[in-house]
């Protein structure tokens, strides 16, 4: 994990197209300030984790109980860890997608209904990623082609996608009597729930396609600045496109997880999902304006929000104050992140002066 | 060159032919079964039944996203088909009581004869209450009350603190009768800022308390399904060991008994919420951990289209010796077990 995050670290910055080369040592600029964010995130959950040991000795010296524990706190990651590795890549290249949860809902509403499930679990899982891309191929096409700011367009998604999701459910609850499908939430291989390999599976893709690939090296290009990005070959609008489309295939594999894990979907499920990833990406270092993101870091962010949620739990505390927690730690994250900042609103602003 | 963009046109042509297939073939996968209410709509056979007077009865609730609130949308309108001197007209409530509040306006100019309303919030909805009731249109409020009683010509409700009295009864009768002394408690309530969540909760601690018992974890969802099962897997991994769980809707309960099987756990029983067609099978079955459900029905939609029809008619109850239908209504939580499933599966929704 270590070694996957020195390497993720050292890939953006030098590829990343807005910028600056790192300037003086290994520690100084981009690469150094990555890896120490996510050293942070570490610490932070090493911390809760500390803080859930002091305050439940009794659960925590039960070694059993702390490896469900861990299992157990993956499997409430596993799900909205997989539409953020969607929304990373969709921020990273300068946009939003605020329809997230809803396309979670549409897709998992629309490969559970009778129809559906009769084709077993095949056609449901099938249903569920076709819905979910095409969906958010269709946020794309708005946005890049129809120039519509990605925050009205997926807006309009959100509210669109949950009306069709209850129009199509009847505004009721749709019990998944497949065990296939439930089975991937219940089963477990090596004694590891099969959740948590899907979560794993798409992390790695999306590190492997964000670092290791062309579209990963445009999307940064197309999130820093469009216009160089233009000008540099890329086809900006179909990378916007496909970037939206791929959002819309996370959520389409969520939605089978969530699915699964609930035994049923429904036209509310999935509610502020979207924000919850979008919250999860900001922490893990993602800039909101695009440009500049890591797949580890929102992963840990994803973990993060997890454990926070799973320490509440334990403790019996309140869900109020958990959620106070949650906005103080979004806050601190981006307060962090705009001191860290500054050196490059410097570096732009010297830029300015040598170039006019 | 040509070579590649050839290649790419056949890309093109293999994608959009996929698409196109794959389109097809999910449109067709939209259909479900119909739903259709038995045993939620009633007419009484007594004289009170025959056709009389014509009324005009308009309707409005919140759209539903949620089981319970589509059973209340659907039997009003199943109950005002079984009438053939009913006239039916429902307005779409909105996503808000300002939306709500706007589209009884726009019912108001129609000049039903009757207003049955679930309102989104009964605070927010008061002013329009007695708008209705001052321009001569009886108002029944469903559900939500009124907090002026001028409002409203009869409020027909369920009973949320009984509901947490119920279920704290019927858990508490259990661990007596099994002989557990410190009985460890979980709950598992819906939308927590809601008065109805704080009720039903304040009902099954006071409850509870008869017994000397307390609520041992307590851990909100949100009325769905996925909210549910999230919220008893991190309840299951807090508590080891339970004795009796109180989840307060069905709808949240399949989340809940999904998040339970998954963690393989049945060393506790469960106490559900509403009375679900699923929960009440599910308990006549004995299969898991859900052994009782106390009541919540969204029967009372149809009960509140039937005395509206009854207000419209100037007639009172045939059983009652009032020649008018009472102000309030308040119906009482049942407590749905193995041995009187039977008689409750007509009203599971």
């Amino acid at each position: 994990m270590s070694d996957a995050t020195a390497t993720a670290v050292a890939e953006t910055p030098q590829h990343g197209g807005a910028t600056p080369p790192a300037k003086g040592g290994k520690w100084r600029g981009d690469l150094g300030e990555a890896m120490t964010r996510n050293l942070g995130l570490l610490g932070v959950l090493a911390l809760l984790i500390i803080i859930g040991a002091v305050t439940q000795p009794d659960l925590y010296g039960d070694s059993t109980w702390v490896r469900n524990n861990v299992l157990s706190i993956l499997q409430l990651a596993s799900v909205v860890g997989v539409v953020t590795v969607g929304m990373t890549f969709v921020i990273i290249g300068g946009g939003i997608d605020l329809s997230a949860g809803a396309i979670v809902a549409l897709a998992g509403v629309w490969a559970t209904t009778v129809a559906t499930q009769s084709y077993g679990a095949a056609g449901m899982i099938f249903t569920a990623i076709i819905v979910g891309t095409i969906v958010g191929l269709v946020n794309g096409v708005l946005i890049s082609y129809g120039k519509l700011v990605p925050f009205i367009a997926t807006l309009a998604m959100l509210v669109a996608a949950r009306g069709l999701a209850a129009q199509i459910s009847g505004k009721q609850t749709q019990v998944s009597g497949n065990a296939t499908i439930n089975g991937i939430a219940g089963n477990k291989l090596l004694g590891i729930p099969i959740l948590v390999y899907i979560f794993a599976g798409v992390v790695i893709v999306g590190w492997v396609l964000l670092n290791r690939t062309t579209f990963g090296r445009r999307t940064v290009a197309v999130g820093g600045n469009p216009e160089a990005a233009r000008l540099a070959g890329i086809n900006v609008k179909w990378h916007t496109l496909m970037l939206y489309g791929l959002s819309g295939l996370c959520c389409g594999i969520a939605a089978i997880m969530l699915t699964a894990q609930a035994n049923s979907a429904q036209a509310a499920m999935g509610n502020l999902y979207e924000l919850d990833a979008i919250a999860a990406a900001i922490i893990g270092g993602t800039l909101l304006s695009g440009g500049r993101g890591t797949i580890v870091g929102s992963l840990l962010g994803v973990i993060i929000f997890a454990t926070i949620t799973n320490l509440f739990a334990i403790n019996n505390l309140p869900v109020e104050v958990q959620n106070m927690v949650k906005g103080g730690i979004i806050v601190v994250a981006v307060l962090i992140q705009q001191f860290r900042f500054q050196s490059i609103t410097q570096f732009f602003a010297r830029n300015k002066v040598t170039t006019t | 060159m040509t070579q590649q963009a050839r290649d790419l046109s056949r890309r093109r042509l293999m994608f959009g032919g996929a698409a196109l297939g794959a389109g097809a073939l999910l449109t067709a996968c939209t259909s479900n079964e119909a739903s259709a209410p038995e045993g939620q709509t009633k007419v009484a056979d007594a004289s009170a039944a025959a056709p009389g007077k014509p009324v005009t009865i308009g309707f409005s609730a919140p759209a539903a996203d949620h089981g319970w609130m589509a059973a209340i949308t659907n039997n009003a309108k199943a109950q005002a088909g079984l009438y053939s001197d009913v006239t039916f007209k429902t307005v779409e409530a909105g996503a808000d009581a300002p939306a709500q509040l706007a589209a009884l306006r726009a019912l108001i100019g129609q000049k039903p004869d009757v207003i049955v309303l679930l309102p989104h919030d009964g605070k927010e909805l008061n002013a329009f209450g007695l708008e209705a009731m001052k321009a001569g249109i009886p108002v029944v409020n469903l559900d939500r009350a009124f907090p002026d009683a001028l409002a409203y010509r009869l409020q027909i409700k369920g009973d949320n603190y009984g509901m947490g009295v119920s279920a704290g009864k019927y858990i508490g009768e259990q661990m007596k009768a099994k002989g557990v002394t410190n009985p460890i408690i979980a709950e598992i309530p819906g939308i927590d800022s809601l008065e109805l969540t704080q009720e039903r909760s304040a009902g099954f601690k006071a409850e509870l308390a008869t017994f000397g018992f307390t609520v041992a974890s307590r851990i909100p969802a949100e009325f769905t399904a996925d909210s549910g099962q999230k919220a008893a897997s991190q309840l299951l991994q807090a508590q080891p060991k339970i004795d009796a769980v109180w989840n307060h809707d069905d709808d949240q309960g399949i989340g809940v008994l999904a998040a339970i099987t998954q963690a393989g756990r049945k060393e506790f029983f469960m106490v559900g919420g509403a009375g679900s067609k699923a929960a009440i099978d599910a308990i006549a079955a004995d299969s898991g951990v859900l052994k009782a459900t106390v009541t919540y029905s969204p029967s009372m939609a149809s009960s509140a289209i039937t005395l509206a029809r009854l207000i419209g008619q100037g007639k009172g109850m045939s059983d009652l010796v009032e020649l008018q239908v009472p102000k309030e209504i308040t119906l009482t939580s049942e407590t749905i077990t193995k041995e009187n499933a039977s008689t409750y599966s007509k009203l599971g929704f």
